[in-house]
């Protein structure tokens, strides 16, 4: 049977977190011309299989800014929420290198140092380029990224291109000013401050002209996009479509965030974000065949650690202070570390390789073919396996099954981007985020699960199993699938949710 | 005659770095102007440049005291309109 030659094959797949927590990344990158896999394999944010194995960080010293968008609140400091443009400490140039060298030392993994404000680090071109310039020369290992709102981005891109930097992100949420109007309400240019349709039309071009150049110099691009529901949700579309005809390598569309405690102009006005159908559909629409950026986490301005982890805490002011790094050491130590994660990453590689010569071990026997795809949540601790309580899970990982095999879909966060106490304003349940997290779902895997949960899960549709406590995800996955189908469950009419599909 | 930053000040540095006159300075609890070296930009830009950088409403006040980006001419959305321009945000 099927399923014996499955966990045959896992059980010798070790270590980490396996391809399969993340779906078969193996050929996320396959599309890619050789020299850019080459740049983005061991970068966190652009790889499925890297983020478990490599960490990146931020450093906040970018904190001015020279546009309003509606989704951003100028006070960024927080303590208790993780978005973009949120930060605890402003750093100067000087102290973001200490501290990118004291996390260099401290966690080797740690291969990508990104500016990304709080502010737009372009806005702020001698912190962000001072930083560049001491890092380029004292810490050669480490690969530098940037990104902008693009506006200042053509006066840069001859400095960019002197640093040790190989990525920049623009977020770019629209190509017409018309619908531009609606997402920033000014912008600070030639020493005016300029409003609406005038000053988006200024930012599109500037983005736009940004992006070629960038690409021109060999400069990889990645846009980034805020899908606003009823703004720019279908004209992301056409955004897609041209940036990747100029040459962004990578298009990643990520739901607006606009809780009304976060003070955004959109939180305040009551705009809402997408629906997670609604994200994981537009996703589809722009990714092609490239669902690189499924992970992202969005994470804080000065995030610290493996994506989906904040040790920033490790590594404040007070604390780096007192570090006595010998960074030359490091930089040996660190070397080690990379060659061992590599070998462990060629050494999964070729058994996989090895195991697609000899059988997919994936999808349904073929009369079952014409089955409906289902979603379906994991809580995982991480090793690719089911292996974390219901109850604990922070964030759910969603894969569809379907005749085509596994696939992994996405993450959902449950608690809404706020990890904080009550003092952040009215907090509902866990246990509704949780269930409105796995909305789609009909399925939830997880090691252990409350009877309360369960009850409620399943009055929404959603079956708890916990059956497969510590087996790897996609076999699990793959298993239950095959018993669904058996068991008569995705037979036609049968199911209240089988309009779901990805 | 000079401007003046008020307590609604986020501290997010765009001003300190626009200012001709370097009249800007860092401090507790927010940024402060230089009241002996603030020209209100007069003979280097039309704008104040601080002014035309700072994202919080009524944050900078001119010598008379008054709010130089007063309620609605950052979001865009005259206070009158604020009702109009919720619903039609909800909607969406």
């Amino acid at each position: 049977m099927e399923l014996t030659v499955l966990n045959e094959t896992s059980s010798d797949s070790s270590g980490g977190c396996s391809a399969s927590a993340c779906g078969s990344s193996n050929d996320q990158l396959s599309h890619l011309p050789d020299a850019i896999r080459e740049k983005v394999h061991n970068h966190p944010c652009y790889s499925e299989e890297a983020h478990h194995y490599f960490a990146r960080m931020h450093v906040a010293v970018a904190p001015a800014c020279n546009i309003q968008c509606h989704y951003c609140n100028r006070k960024y400091d927080c303590a208790n929420e993780s978005r973009p443009g949120v930060v605890s400490e402003l750093l100067t140039p000087d102290q973001a290198v200490k501290k990118t060298k004291a996390v260099a030392a401290n966690i080797p993994q740690m291969t990508v140092l990104g500016i990304a404000g709080p502010g737009d680090p372009l806005a702020n071109p001698e912190r962000t380029f001072d930083t560049f310039r001491r890092l380029s020369a004292e810490a050669p290992d480490i690969k530098l990224c940037v990104s902008t709102n693009g506006l200042a981005l053509p006066d840069c891109v001859e400095e960019l291109a002197q640093h040790n930097i190989d990525h920049v992100t623009i977020t770019i949420n629209c190509v017409d000013p018309e619908i531009g109007a609606k997402i920033y309400p000014w912008i600070y240019w030639n020493n005016r401050r300029i409003r609406g349709k005038k000053a988006a039309k200024i930012l599109i071009e500037q983005q736009q002209k940004g992006l070629e150049m960038l690409v021109e110099r060999g400069i990889l691009v990645k846009v980034n996009s805020v899908m606003i529901p009823g703004v720019n949700d279908e004209h992301l579309k056409e955004v897609s479509r041209i940036v990747k005809a100029k040459g962004a390598f990578l298009h990643n569309v990520m739901p607006l965030i606009a809780e009304a405690e976060h003070g955004t102009f959109y939180g305040v006005m009551g705009q809402r974000g997408p629906s997670n159908e609604e994200l994981m559909e537009l996703q589809d629409e722009c990714a092609g065949d490239m669902n690189m950026m499924r992970h992202c986490r969005q994470c804080r301005a000065d995030a610290v650690g493996l994506l989906g982890e904040d040790r920033g805490d490790e590594f404040t002011l007070d604390k780096i202070e007192s570090m006595e790094i010998d960074y030359e050491a490091a930089m040996q130590k660190r070397a080690l570390v990379h060659q061992g994660i590599a070998e462990e990453l060629a050494e999964k590689e070729k058994k996989r390789a090895a195991l697609a010569a000899v059988k997919v071990p994936s999808g349904p026997t073929l009369d079952n073919a014409h089955f409906r795809p289902v979603l379906m949540a994991v809580a995982t601790a991480g090793g690719g396996m089911i292996n974390q309580h219901f109850g604990h899970a922070t964030e759910f990982l969603i894969y569809e099954a379907s005749a085509a095999g596994v696939r992994f879909i996405g993450h959902r966060k449950v608690d809404q981007f706020c990890i904080g106490n009550d003092t952040c304003g009215e907090k509902e349940s866990a246990l509704a985020g949780s269930i409105r997290a796995l909305s789609g779902c009909e399925v939830v895997l997880c090691s252990k699960i409350g009877y309360e949960p369960w009850g409620l899960l399943e009055e929404a549709g959603i079956q708890p199993n916990g059956e497969h406590a510590m087996e790897p995800i996609e076999e699990a996955i793959m298993a239950v699938y095959e018993e669904m189908i058996a068991t008569g469950r995705l037979d036609e009419n049968t199911s209240g949710n089988s309009q779901m599909s990805a | 005659m000079s401007l003046s930053i008020i307590e609604s000040c986020v501290n997010c540095w765009a001003c300190l770095d626009v200012c001709p006159s370097d009249a800007i300075y860092e401090d507790k609890p927010h940024f402060m102007i230089d009241a002996k070296k603030c020209t209100e930009c007069e003979g280097d830009f039309a704008d104040p440049q601080c002014a035309s950088i700072c994202p919080i409403e009524g944050a900078i006040l001119d010598a008379a005291g008054l709010a130089l980006n007063p309620p609605g001419s950052l979001t865009g959305i005259p206070p009158e309109m604020m009702d109009k321009a919720m619903a039609e945000i909800q909607a969406r």
